[in-house]
């Protein structure tokens, strides 16, 4: 792709003096607004759907919103009061512990793992490297329901092919082991579905950004007898730091909000060991209709979110303005 | 396995040791090459035995699915499975429900997303900038936290229980994404290809439509199948929102597949592939552009 920069071009055609020709004025205010034009329709989209319910969350998170409200359809301001209720509730500060160590598990699992399989597909020759791609794409492409409930199988506590294997592996008898009576197994199955899931997406990413490396800067530091992960670490990887920083920024702020996985596996009816924040502002609103609640614990979610998509969007902003 | 350095000796060695230096750094390099291959097909195994598992379980008999001893080749396939699936209550409504909610959201948002990234790549105007911080910016938005209000707005409206609320709101989550991609694709086809266009005599919209559209096609097919995708797996506001199981996705359809008499996991199994059978067809036909569309440039800065 040929880089140009076409402010040069355009500040020279505005420098040219203005032709004294009226009827093309008319013209002129009106090409003004045709990018207006163009953006309005998605954008009136985007505010409708996205900018006013983030209103609403926020004036519901300050009000009591329970089912009789939900009929009413009008809240009773309460201030603060969810938000003091929330955070003084000990029950909350467990499963922001648990969504914090889930979160930086799952992401330094998807990172690290990512990494080394993007590597591997350098690595790899022609034949190799489009196989195993098109195993990735297969994973990839796997919707979160449909995946959820082959693991479901494949963990079944009679005829799941997980107890089997263990078993005739000789770790011991899985025979009838149901994985999700102690949580941290089950925690572990569900890491396994979320970070087996997200794995393509980054390690097909990082190959992407693997090949536009400049292949001398490789050699030349292997002849200068640099390993593999001097190579990795003094080339590789700064040069494709920006694309590290997207993926985990993104990869924080899809892991953090995990619900799906969580509610499919446990039978859409959770119970408190197996709750994320998402999965307890979900029950909060959907389950107990305690709306406003929910609404305060969904907003602390979108608040550290925004922390994090700062970095995110610094980093895209920068690159928009390289073009 | 650090390959050190076995050429330096070599000069000034005997040419019996040179030879021999030469033969073990060549199979040392086909022995690496050997272990690569093999940690490949590794991977590729580990990655790849759910999505088997799924699709050989789908075509086992039950008794062979009923085994603690696990049936790893079903030699013996039968559709038995699939006919049950299929003929499950609901599921041809949701294959209905789920066809209308996807190429309604992959037309509208096609549309809406390029009439954007045309202002956004070919156009200088005053918010240009903001606006492309806000697209970014409601790609980090979670969709989880949102679900309360829009449940609660849109039932205000009477949007609930209808497919017209679940298109709205997923086309609003592809737009920012099309809205980027299409932008990268517009920014790529030469200014001077429109002027000369316009210099024979075309209008700006005569150029648009014979210069522009064709050279942005695979862009949008790039961006139609992204949104194909996205429609297709959704499935938290599909579930809240579509309560009626006449009107359930298919992916609402399979999360209820559960009966109280335990799973049958043949026929969920065989519905489970149905499910992701589209995607999979979709997903291999763009998932490069999809990549690379994500981070394009990223290096190049």
């Amino acid at each position: 792709m040929s880089e140009r920069f076409p402010a040069v071009p355009a500040p020279a055609a505005e420098l040219l003096p203005p032709r004294p020709r009226r009827r093309f004025r008319a013209d002129r205010i009106a090409g003004r607004l045709v990018p207006y034009g163009l953006v309005v329709p998605a954008a009136a989209v985007i505010c409708a759907v996205l900018g006013y319910p983030l209103y609403l969350l926020g004036k519901l998170s300050l009000e009591k919103y329970d089912l009789e409200q939900v009929l009413t359809r009008k809240g009773v301001w309460v201030g603060a009061a969810n938000y003091t209720k929330v955070l003084g509730d000990s029950e909350f500060w467990h499963v922001v512990g648990r969504t914090l160590i889930f979160t930086t598990v799952n992401v330094s699992l998807t990172m690290v793992l990512g990494t080394l399989i993007a590597l591997l597909l350098a690595a790899l020759g022609r034949f190799m490297r489009l196989l195993l791609t098109t195993g990735l794409v297969l994973v990839w492409a796997m919707p979160v329901v449909v995946s959820v409930n082959i693991w479901l199988w494949m963990v079944d506590y009679e005829f799941g092919v997980a107890n089997w294997t263990l078993s005739h592996l000789g770790l011991g008898s899985f025979r009838h082991h149901d994985w999700f009576v102690n949580p941290w197994s089950g925690w572990g199955v569900i890491t396994a579905v979320v970070v087996w899931g997200a794995l393509p997406f980054v390690a097909i990413t990082i190959y992407a950004g693997l090949t536009q490396v400049p292949e001398e800067l490789v050699e030349a530091a292997a002849i200068d007898g640099a390993g593999g992960w001097r190579v990795f670490r003094d080339i590789t990887f700064p040069i494709l730091k920006p694309i590290f920083i997207i993926l985990t920024s993104l990869s924080i702020i899809w892991d953090f909000q995990v619900f799906n996985q969580v509610w499919l596996m446990r039978d859409q009816r959770p119970t408190s060991d197996y709750y994320l924040m998402s999965v307890y502002s979900f029950v909060e609103s959907f389950k107990i209709s305690h709306y406003g609640l929910g609404s305060a614990i969904a907003l602390i979610m979108v608040a550290t979110m925004l922390v994090v998509s700062f970095v995110y969007v610094r980093q895209m902003v920068k690159l928009g303005e390289v073009r | 396995m650090t390959a050190g350095t076995p050429v330096a000796p070599a000069p000034s060695a005997p040419a019996a040791t040179r030879r021999r230096v030469r033969l073990t750094a060549g199979r040392r390099k086909h022995g690496r090459r050997v272990l690569i291959n093999v940690v490949g097909l590794l991977v590729f195994a580990v990655m790849v035995f759910p999505v088997y598992w799924m699709v050989s379980t789908a075509f086992k008999h039950g008794q062979d699915i009923l085994a603690y001893k696990p049936e790893w080749i079903p030699l013996d396939a039968t559709l038995a499975n699939f006919s049950d699936a299929i003929h499950r209550a609901y599921f041809w409504d949701a294959v209905k429900n789920s066809l209308i909610i996807v190429s309604s959201v992959v037309g509208l948002s096609l549309v809406l997303a390029f009439l954007a990234a045309l202002a956004l790549a070919k156009f200088r105007f005053y918010g240009l900038k903001a606006f492309i911080v806000i697209i970014i910016v409601v790609q980090m938005v979670p969709l989880n936290a949102l679900i309360i209000p829009l449940y609660i707005s849109f039932s205000g409206v009477h949007l609930t229980n209808t497919l017209l609320g679940v298109i709205v709101t997923y086309m609003t989550f592809v737009l920012p994404f099309a809205v980027w991609t299409l932008r990268g694709f517009l920014h790529g086809v030469p200014k001077e290809l429109e002027e000369a266009a316009m210099v024979d005599g075309s209008t700006r919209f005569g150029a648009f439509a014979r210069i522009l559209l064709p050279l942005v096609g695979p862009g949008l097919v790039a961006t139609a199948i992204f949104a194909f995708i996205q429609a297709w797996n959704e499935f938290i506001i599909a579930y809240v929102f579509l309560s009626d199981p006449h009107r359930q996705t298919l992916g609402v359809w399979l999360a209820y597949f559960t009966t109280q008499r335990g799973t049958d996991w043949g026929p969920l199994m065989a519905g489970a592939t149905l499910t992701a059978l589209p995607v999979v067809i979709f997903f291999l036909l763009v998932h490069r552009r999809i990549a690379f569309g994500l981070t394009a440039g990223a290096v190049r800065g």
